[in-house]
């Protein structure tokens, strides 16, 4: 490698083809050597961390930021941004538990958080698609006015259902695997395939990646951004439901506060550039990994509240510090 | 009419002697010598891509010169390391797409980046009162407080010459100044530069218009491919004589088609008055079967935008389509393509490629619905098929398919861009500029592509901005001028000289001069 690098300067521009496929390599594990690292890092600090109950709790803490951000992750891949996704949350969630106490059809409760979700995804879309607004300044709008709609749904109160019908979601297992994790795993899985195996993800890649492009070469922008925000706001949805199975209750003002954030760190630590086009959802995943074992480590650990807070927004900085320097020396972009 | 004076100084102002450039591939500029007195006007002439630009890049300091050259103002010698050094030494260029910010004032913009004023702070009623005899001097009708936004596109121009003139420049550079001006405020235009010149300042002025360059120009130098032809004087000037410098080019012999009679063929492809009457005003014509058809012109003439309308891309505002003797309805490149009609941009990076994506799949994009099984899920093997076939077929250089398009060369990518329409199977292909910043060994191959592909029985539109191309594969061409067509020119007629007289309007600029000696 070193003796390569000091031949000659022009092999950065013309890499050998194993050096390639060795960057890309790289690229392709992007965060995972750094979510190891820090999981190592915590087993040696606290030998709880890497048992097999406690691994299920933090796949159960990331799974609801897990859908928020494989929404966030086509979002951002057409070069967009859905900062709403924490308050279409509360409003599904909302929903969802008024739902349930309906007597006889409570199960409803799943279909009314997922149809509250899809509907705002698909004003959010519609607004960003087809009257052309800046979607960092659509959804900061919805961000509001719809954390407005879910204290309005409650009359600005916790709504409870003890008897929620589709509490195993929070609370069950699927043999062995809890129920919110293996959602949280299917979403994921379900839009690998959306984006690796369909022509729809194709054209995402196309419109975050050049629009003036896709445009000419007959992509449908409007329906792309229409589709992925939707979906953002589906998945949203499904994350109110997940959340309010947890919880048996749903409160407007306190829940998903600021889980835009989280999803949008999630995204950007596993690599998706903030510019549309690069990126994977397996990124998203490891990223939302992350965050998640940093919380559930740091509090193992004994750190506080306050402190963890300052951790965590340095770890996401330095991150994708390094990431930066590892893409540039690479020489790609 | 105001001379060189020679007289009043030994030196010119500007010297700029042995200039070359070379960017990796292409040798833009080959030992050029350039001057210009103070109280001239030197004309700068030449095709698209003679050099002229870069020239300009060169005294505006955002390119360096390969070393050898050298820039002498007064008559010493300078370093031109970037734009700051060159303001420092009084030159200033007016960009054909001017460089203001529309959101400040006049006054701000005339001192936009050279701000008076100590510690940061910026006094506007004194900044106002120092920009205001200046306007005055330029006789202009807006005050210094004017937002720059709000003013017209001639206007603007005159808030770049202010800015100039505010900074004390003593070499204006003036690239096609008159592009976006009406004939009454191009007069204004140019009795201003006239009495810059009286005020002793250099003006170098780019154009590629005959009429002005009759009307103002002390002298002329001509490019031709990053050379300098020549340099007449104002006694020497003659249409003939500029058009023959501008065009003097061996014909190489890689153009090898027959040119064939089109009109022993069938229309395939009717166009009727498109227009939407601001870049193009009209326009009519046909393609036969298996043509290969011309669009000459100068850049900004209306041919891209042309192309645009015809392929759904920008509204129309009349204007109707006829495909094999169907009329049919395109308003969006999704309908065009369905109909059979494929555009290829002029600007294969910014509107064409999807760079970061592998060579296979922008082959593929374009046809990966009708491949897709079970509404939408891709077919890999099929895509894999394609994109070994057209790699194939079309000669594209590449270590693998799956490598980003963005790393290939710009006679690769083009050809990328070209297969990726040719899937989907077209009937009439709008080619815009399909050789720019190509090397000749694949210009050679697209042109050969091209005329295969008119063999089949499709209609090619060929728009370049490059004579010898037009001549070499089109069996036809069309000229237009500001929008709209001015010339109809068959294969037998076709020279160099008649298209670029009728694309130039030097035939008409002649004639007004023969009128008006």
């Amino acid at each position: 490698m070193s003796t390569e690098q000091s031949r000659a300067p022009d092999s950065a521009s013309a890499p050998a083809p194993d050096r390639q496929a060795w960057r890309s390599t790289l690229q392709t594990l992007g965060m995972l050597p750094v979510l190891l690292l820090i999981g190592v890092g915590f087993e040696l600090l606290a030998p709880r961390f890497g048992s097999w109950g406690n691994l299920s709790i933090v796949m159960q803490q990331a799974s609801i930021n897990m859908v928020l951000a494989a929404g966030m992750t086509f979002v951002i891949l057409t070069g967009g941004i859905d900062l709403s996704v924490g308050s279409i949350l509360a409003a599904s969630a909302m929903v969802a538990v008024i739902v349930s106490l309906w007597p006889g059809i409570g199960m409803l409760g799943i279909a009314g958080g997922l149809l509250t979700g899809l509907l705002f995804g698909m004003l959010n879309g519609g607004l960003i698609a087809l009257v052309r607004l800046p979607p960092f300044i659509v959804t900061l709008g919805s961000l509001t006015a719809v954390r407005g709609v879910a204290r309005l749904l409650g009359g600005d109160t916790t709504v409870f259902n003890a008897d929620l019908p589709f509490a195993f979601i929070g609370n069950a297992t699927l043999l062995g695997v809890p129920w919110l994790v293996v959602i949280a795993l299917l979403t994921i899985l379900v839009s690998w395939f959306v984006l690796r195996r369909t022509v729809l993800g194709m054209r995402i890649y196309a419109v975050g990646g050049n629009p003036d492009a896709a445009r000419l070469s007959g992509i449908r922008v409007w329906w792309v951004l229409l589709f992925v925000y939707s979906l953002s706001g589906l998945l949203a949805g499904l994350g109110g439901v997940m959340s309010a199975a947890r919880l048996y209750a749903a409160n407007g003002l306190q829940i998903g506060q600021s889980y835009e954030l989280d999803a949008i760190a999630a995204v950007i630590l596993g690599g998706t550039s903030f510019v549309g086009g690069i990126g994977s959802i397996w990124g998203t995943l490891i990223g939302a990994l992350i965050i998640a074992v940093l919380s559930n480590g740091l509090t193992l650990v004994g750190v506080s509240d306050i402190w963890q807070f300052i951790i965590k927004g340095l770890v996401i900085i330095s991150a994708v510090t390094l990431d930066r320097y590892r893409l540039s020396t690479g020489g790609q972009r | 009419m105001a001379m060189p004076r020679a007289d009043l100084a030994a030196t010119p102002v500007l010297e700029m002697r042995g200039i070359a450039k070379s960017f990796p591939g292409i040798r833009a500029l080959s030992d050029v010598s350039f001057s210009a007195w103070a109280g001239e006007i030197h004309a700068l002439m030449g095709e698209n891509g003679a050099g002229k630009s870069t020239l300009m890049k060169i005294l505006a300091g955002a390119y360096q010169a390969d070393p050898g050259g050298e820039i002498r103002v007064d008559g010493s010698a300078v370093a031109i390391g970037g734009p700051a050094a060159a303001h420092l030494h009084g030159i200033a260029i007016i960009y054909q797409e001017l460089a203001l910010a529309p959101n400040l004032t006049v006054a701000e913009n005339m001192v936009l980046g050279r701000e008076p004023g100590r510690s940061g702070r910026l006094d506007r009623r004194a900044l106002a009162a120092a920009c205001r005899p200046v306007l005055a001097r330029l006789g202009v009708a807006f005050a210094p407080e004017t937002i720059v936004g709000r003013l017209s596109a001639a206007e603007q121009q005159l808030v770049e010459i202010a800015r100039a003139v505010m900074a004390h420049s003593r070499i204006l550079v003036m690239d096609e100044p008159t592009t976006s001006l009406s004939s009454r405020e191009t007069d204004r235009l140019f009795e201003l530069v006239r009495q810059l010149r009286a005020e002793g300042l250099a003006i170098i002025y780019i154009s590629h218009r005959m009429a002005e360059v009759y009307q103002l120009a002390d002298r002329v130098s001509v490019l031709r491919d990053g050379a300098l032809v020549g340099t007449l004087s104002r006694a020497e000037l003659s249409a003939e004589r500029l058009v023959r410098m501008m065009v003097g080019r061996d014909l190489s012999s890689f153009y090898t088609k027959e040119h064939k009679d089109p009109h022993e063929r069938r229309i395939l492809f009717a166009v009727r008055d498109v227009a939407d009457d601001r870049r193009v005003h009209g326009c009519s014509f046909d393609v036969h079967e298996g043509e290969v058809l011309g669009i000459a012109g100068l850049v900004g003439a209306g041919r891209t935008e042309l192309a645009r309308l015809i392929y759904g891309l920008d509204p129309r505002t009349r204007g109707s389509l006829a495909l094999g003797g169907k009329a049919i309805e395109v308003r969006s490149p999704r309908e065009a393509i369905a109909q059979g009609i494929v555009y290829l941009t002029e600007d294969r990076k910014r509107l064409g490629l999807f760079l970061d994506m592998s060579v296979r799949e922008n082959i593929n994009i374009d046809i990966v619905e009708e491949d897709a099984r079970w509404g939408g899920v891709r077919d890999f093997a099929a895509a894999r098929r394609r994109s070994a076939a057209a790699v194939q077929t079309l000669g594209i250089r590449a270590a693998a398919d799956t490598v980003k398009v963005g790393s290939l060369s710009g006679g690769n990518q083009q050809k990328v861009l070209l297969a990726r329409l040719l899937e989907t199977r077209p009937r009439v292909l709008l080619l815009d500029e399909p050789t720019r910043g190509v090397d000749i060994g694949a210009k050679s191959e697209i042109y050969r592509l091209i005329d295969a592909l008119a063999k089949t029985g499709v209609g090619v539109v060929v728009i370049s901005s490059e004579l010898p191309e037009i001549l070499g594969i089109a069996d036809r061409a069309i000229v237009m001028r500001d929008g709209r067509f001015v010339g109809d020119v068959e294969a037998r007629d076709m020279t160099q000289e008649t298209i670029i007289a009728l694309a130039t309007g030097a035939a008409h600029a002649a004639a007004a001069a023969g009128a008006a000696p």
